[in-house]
Order: structure tokens, then C-alpha cells, then sequence
């Protein structure tokens, strides 16, 4: 990353000022970044005014001191702390169970030897091409029949498991887990969920961790299917209990700017901690598109 | 369905106290054996359970729920293809089909435009605070659509929105920006581009970062500015890349669902009086869920799906070419 150090000869010098950053890239770069954080602030300063102050122009660029009682309206019109709870517990359960059910069907694909093997894991990458989630209506049918309608489970369960997550863990385990050690381990008596659990799994950990995060954010922000089959308010999500706050502007307009503020304030308050490990992730591949 | 869920977790956790049992140890033996000849497949069958359950057989079940007519609390009866041929006469569809297209080319020539000079610019080596600069690009992401359409919608608004009063100080004239096919297009285009062009730039960064820089120093040296620097050793570089996004963007585009439905306040399931803004989607769900035509609505459904798979095709062609043509 660092060819400059060397000083004298005359390619380091033309290496030099092919590597100094121009003014004007710090320019541009400071547009990118309002561009994409403004929306956010203008949410929040929003949800910090009341009406009169929102609507009026030219706009106040500065929060006022409305937050409290316009997220106590917030509260009072819909369940939200329900549904605080409710996104978390499935955001949650879906980002734990991609991180170790993907890991635990990677690891069978890329150490353990079974008849079918090739064959299973070339219908797990072609399943990536199926547009599943075009068939919401069967879906629904599927779930009513279940009696899972207006549950949570209806939004987790689908989302355990990935095949792009399992193509994921398949390729870092087969990296990581050294094929001697496993050897050894066996060796030693180790049953092959030990093996997975006692050594593979800790060995692939960031990984999935990134896995999970990513399916965690999914899930935190997933909206057609949840709207689908999530009927009544307590069992809303925060996504859907923002477009239920949307419904009732009446009350007042900055409502639904507060709650998309309270709903995204959470992953905000995560992506301070992991956003390096997302941006990482995404760089190296882990799409989810 | 969670029930077999945890029984396959359940299964797996017994094998490690298996050293516990008092049977006789012949016979821990053999079950044991065949207890770890049958653990990889009990490793993969969560995925191929609820793929089948809840992916494969409902896009299967498609195609059979869009030859009835079909109403989820009454009655269902064959129709066989009536539900098409309604289809590619109805005016609703080729509205919904002309803005989800118009949608996705608006939102994404730009977004990709933009993510490839951002990637460009962020490409800089010595930038100080890379990682910083990188996770604000992200944020975008991690917003949701529906908190991200609200905002937009706020900001787009035709009375007291910030974009109007820019455009008044322009001395131009008031945009209702839901009103018009054109102009709420925009908007939402304007929408899906923001949440996803940093996401891109990540990924033209991630390709331009495996771009040896001698090819960038060796085109200088021959003086190539930027410019042609940017035309001539990045472009080529990132083609593959390029061609994924595009393909993902279009089966995102074609999926679009949350910005009509939040973005036009009063537009409730047609996103306005014309439709203006309705999408491919948006109208699925409208027939189906808003309707209960469930026929009606999986004949939207296998359309997409079609779309989709010419798509997905045209990306495979692309593909296979620029690998051919890329020694």
C-alpha cells in the first residue's frame, strides 16, 4: 500500500504524484458525504420541530425541541415499542441463523465427503438465480395453511438460511480449516459436530459475524413480505408500524419522520460499531443484493 | 416447519453427549456410526427444507394459482388462460410495465454513473480517513426504504418541500412531484439511487483496488490524464463488475415495491388516481392483496418471473463475452 517510501529513484517520484490527493477530491468527496448522510439529519431535525416549523420556508436546517413529544406521539398512535421488539427478535433470530446455519451446511459442503455432495451444492448456487420472492401469493397461501399468518415466525423461518450465505462459509471454511487438523481432531475422537463446533465454526467467525450482520440489517429493513403477513399492530415490525404512522398524518406531519427516525436510529447506533466490518464485507464479496 | 427446524438442531446436539450413554458400547457404536454418516446431510437439509417449502414450490405453485380465478376466503375455479390474456390487454399492466422500466432506467444509469466516479475518487491511495469516507457512502444503505421514502417524499413535497423551494429560488416553477408519470418517476428513481449508489461504489472500489496501479502509473507515464486514465485502464477494468450491477439492479428494479407504496401520501395501492407511479409489483400486490384477486395477481407474478429470467439470461450472454473477450 505504501510504494512511496523509498525516495530517489525517478519512478517513486512519478509514483508520488500519481498518489497526491488534489484539493478537489476533497471536495467532491465532502458533496458524497452530504449527499448521503443529509437525508438522514433532515429526518431527525424533522422529528425535533413541530409542524409549523417543518413546513416553513426557507427550512430550518437546525433541530428544534419537539423530539420528546413527538416521539411520545409516536408511542401513543401505534405499538412501537412492540414493534421495536418485534423487529429486533427477528432481525435477530434471522442474522444468528444465517451466521450458523449457513456455517454448518458450508462446512458439510467443503470438508465432509457424502454420495451427492457435488451435485446438492450445484443446485445450492443455481437456487441463487430463483426469483423466489416473486411468489409472495403462494407464500401467503403456504402460511395461512400453516396457520402462521400474522405471526413471526412467517417473517423469520424463511430467512435462516441462504444459499449465497452457504456458498459464503463454504468458501471461507475450505480456506481456513486445515484438512490435518481435522484429521487429528477425529483422531483424537472427535464427533463431526464437534469438529464443526469446537473447531471450524471459531475458526470462520468474522465471517459469519459479517454474514449475520448482513442479515440482520436485511431483516431489520425487510418491508413487502412482513406487510404481507403481519395483520395486526402488535405484531408489526418497525417498518411496517412506520407506514401505520404514515396513515395517521392527521395527528401530525413530522409522526412519520420521527418513527422512521426511531427506527433507524438502532441499526445507526450498529453501524457505528460494524460499519468498517460491513464495508469490508462488501468489498470482499459478501453481496446481499 | 420450526418444529423441524429444531429437531435438526436438537438432533445435532445429542452427538456431543453421545460419550455419556450407558448403553452397551458395540451398540453406542453403531449408533453412533450412523449417526455421523447421516450428520452432513442434517447439516444441509435446513437449506433444501425451506427452499422447497418456502421457495421452489410456492414459484411452482405460481403458474398453478394463475389458471383460477381464485379468491383466498371464497371459492377458486379454473380458468385456464384467461387470466393472460386479461393480462396483456389490461392498460393497468403496460402503465405498471412502462414505470417500473422508466423507473429503473432513471435510477440507475445515473447511480452507476456516479458510484463509478465516486469509486474513482475514492481510489486516491494516500486519502486520509478512507475507512470514514467508505462507511458514509454506506449509511444510505442500512436506511430502510420505507424511513428513506419518507424523507424523500418530505423533501420532494410540492408545498413546503426543500427540493421547490431550491427550485423557486431558481425562479422556477412549482413541481408536484406525484402528480405526473414523469415527475413522480423521478422521484422514486431519485429515492432508489440514493440508497444504493454507495453500495456500488463499494463494490467498483472493491474491482479497482485489484487493478495493479503500475497500469495506472504506466499510463500516466505515457501521458494519459485523468480522464483517459479513467476511459482507458479503468472501464476496461471494471466490466465485469459492471455488468453484475446492472444485472442486480434490473431484478432489483423489477421488485420495487416500498417507494410507490410510501412515497405519493394519498396515493394509497395505485400510487395515485393514473397510476402515475404504479410499479410491477405495487400492482401484484394491489390485485392480490388489495383486491383478492390471487389469480389475477400470479399471472402479474409469472410476468416478473419471465422478466426476470430473460434478464438473467442476457447477463449470462454478456458475461460468457467479456470473459472471452478478456484473455
Amino acid at each position: 500500500m505504501n510504494p512511496t517510501r523509498s525516495t530517489t529513484t525517478p519512478a517513486s517520484r512519478r509514483r508520488r504524484s500519481v498518489n497526491r490527493v488534489p484539493r478537489v477530491v476533497y471536495a467532491l468527496l465532502g458533496v458524497m458525504v452530504l449527499l448521503s448522510v443529509f437525508p438522514l439529519y433532515w429526518m431527525f431535525v424533522v422529528s425535533t420541530t413541530d409542524s409549523a416549523t417543518a413546513t416553513s420556508l426557507p427550512p430550518h436546517v437546525l433541530p428544534g425541541g419537539n423530539f420528546l413529544h413527538l416521539a411520545r406521539l409516536v408511542f401513543d398512535t401505534v405499538p412501537f415499542v412492540r414493534a421495536l421488539i418485534n423487529s429486533l427478535i427477528v432481525a435477530t433470530t434471522i442474522g444468528v441463523g444465517q451466521a450458523v446455519l449457513s456455517a454448518l451446511a458450508g462446512f458439510a459442503f467443503a470438508k465432509l465427503s457424502f454420495p451427492g455432495r457435488n451435485a446438492l451444492f450445484l443446485f445450492v448456487v443455481l437456487t441463487m438465480t430463483v426469483p423466489a420472492q416473486l411468489a409472495v401469493i403462494p407464500q401467503y397461501l403456504i402460511m395461512s395453511k400453516l396457520g402462521w399468518v400474522d405471526t413471526l415466525q412467517a417473517v423469520i423461518v424463511p430467512g435462516l438460511v441462504s444459499a449465497f450465505g452457504i456458498f459464503w462459509m463454504r468458501q471461507h471454511i475450505s480456506n481456513t480449516l486445515d484438512d490435518e487438523l481435522m484429521h487429528a481432531a477425529r483422531v483424537d475422537g472427535a464427533t463431526t459436530w464437534q469438529i464443526f463446533w469446537r473447531i471450524a465454526f471459531p475458526l470462520v467467525r468474522p465471517a459469519a459475524l459479517v454474514l449475520g450482520l448482513f442479515g440482520f440489517v436485511y431483516a431489520w429493513n425487510d418491508f413487502l413480505w412482513p406487510f404481507i403477513v403481519l395483520k395486526s399492530p402488535e405484531r408489526y415490525t418497525v417498518q411496517i408500524a412506520i407506514k401505520a404512522l404514515q396513515n395517521n398524518r392527521d395527528i401530525d406531519l413530522g409522526l412519520a419522520m420521527s418513527g422512521s427516525f426511531l427506527a433507524t436510529l438502532p441499526l445507526l447506533v450498529l453501524f457505528a460499531f460494524v460499519g468498517r466490518r460491513l464495508v469490508q464485507g462488501i468489498m470482499e464479496g459478501a453481496f446481499k443484493g | 416447519m420450526s418444529g423441524k427446524v429444531t429437531a435438526v438442531t436438537t438432533m445435532l446436539g445429542p452427538a456431543t453427549a453421545a460419550e455419556n450413554t450407558t448403553r452397551p458400547t458395540r451398540y453406542r457404536h453403531i449408533q453412533q456410526g450412523v449417526r455421523e454418516r447421516l450428520a452432513p446431510y442434517t447439516y444441509v437439509a435446513p437449506f433444501f427444507l425451506l427452499f422447497f417449502v418456502f421457495g421452489l414450490f410456492p414459484l411452482l405453485f405460481t403458474f398453478y394459482v394463475a389458471l383460477f380465478e381464485w379468491d383466498p376466503i371464497g371459492e377458486h375455479h379454473y380458468v385456464g388462460l384467461a387470466n393472460f390474456s386479461q393480462l396483456v390487454h389490461d392498460p393497468r399492466f403496460w402503465g405498471a410495465l412502462r414505470n417500473t422500466f422508466s423507473i429503473w432506467v432513471l435510477s440507475t444509469v445515473p447511480q452507476l454513473l456516479l458510484a463509478l466516479g465516486m469509486a474513482h475518487v475514492l481510489n486516491h491511495v494516500r486519502l486520509r480517513a478512507a475507512t470514514l469516507f467508505r462507511m458514509s457512502v454506506l449509511v444510505p444503505y442500512i436506511t430502510s426504504v420505507a424511513a428513506t421514502t419518507i424523507v424523500f417524499a418530505q423533501l420532494f413535497d410540492r408545498d413546503y418541500g426543500m427540493l421547490n423551494w431550491f427550485l423557486q429560488l431558481l425562479g422556477l416553477q412549482h413541481v408536484d412531484f406525484t402528480a405526473s408519470v414523469w415527475a413522480s418517476n423521478i422521484m422514486i428513481a431519485v429515492m432508489v439511487a440514493w440508497r444504493w449508489t454507495g453500495y456500488n461504489t463499494l463494490l467498483y472500489l472493491a474491482s479497482l483496488q485489484a487493478v495493479p496501479r503500475e497500469l495506472f502509473e504506466a499510463a500516466a507515464a505515457d501521458g494519459a490524464n485523468g480522464w483517459k486514465q479513467f476511459r482507458h485502464v479503468t472501464i476496461p477494468a471494471l466490466r465485469p463488475i459492471i455488468a453484475f450491477t446492472v444485472v442486480t439492479s434490473t431484478i432489483g428494479g423489477l421488485q420495487i415495491f416500498t417507494e410507490p407504496l410510501l412515497a405519493n401520501t394519498v396515493g394509497g395501492l395505485t400510487c395515485g388516481a393514473a397510476r402515475q407511479c404504479q410499479t410491477l409489483t405495487l400492482f401484484l400486490y394491489e390485485q392480490a392483496f388489495g383486491r383478492f384477486h390471487f389469480g389475477y395477481g400470479a399471472a402479474v407474478g409469472v410476468a416478473l418471473f419471465v422478466m426476470t429470467v430473460i434478464v438473467s439470461a442476457i447477463n449470462y450472454l454478456l458475461v460468457t463475452r467479456i470473459r472471452s473477450e478478456r484473455p
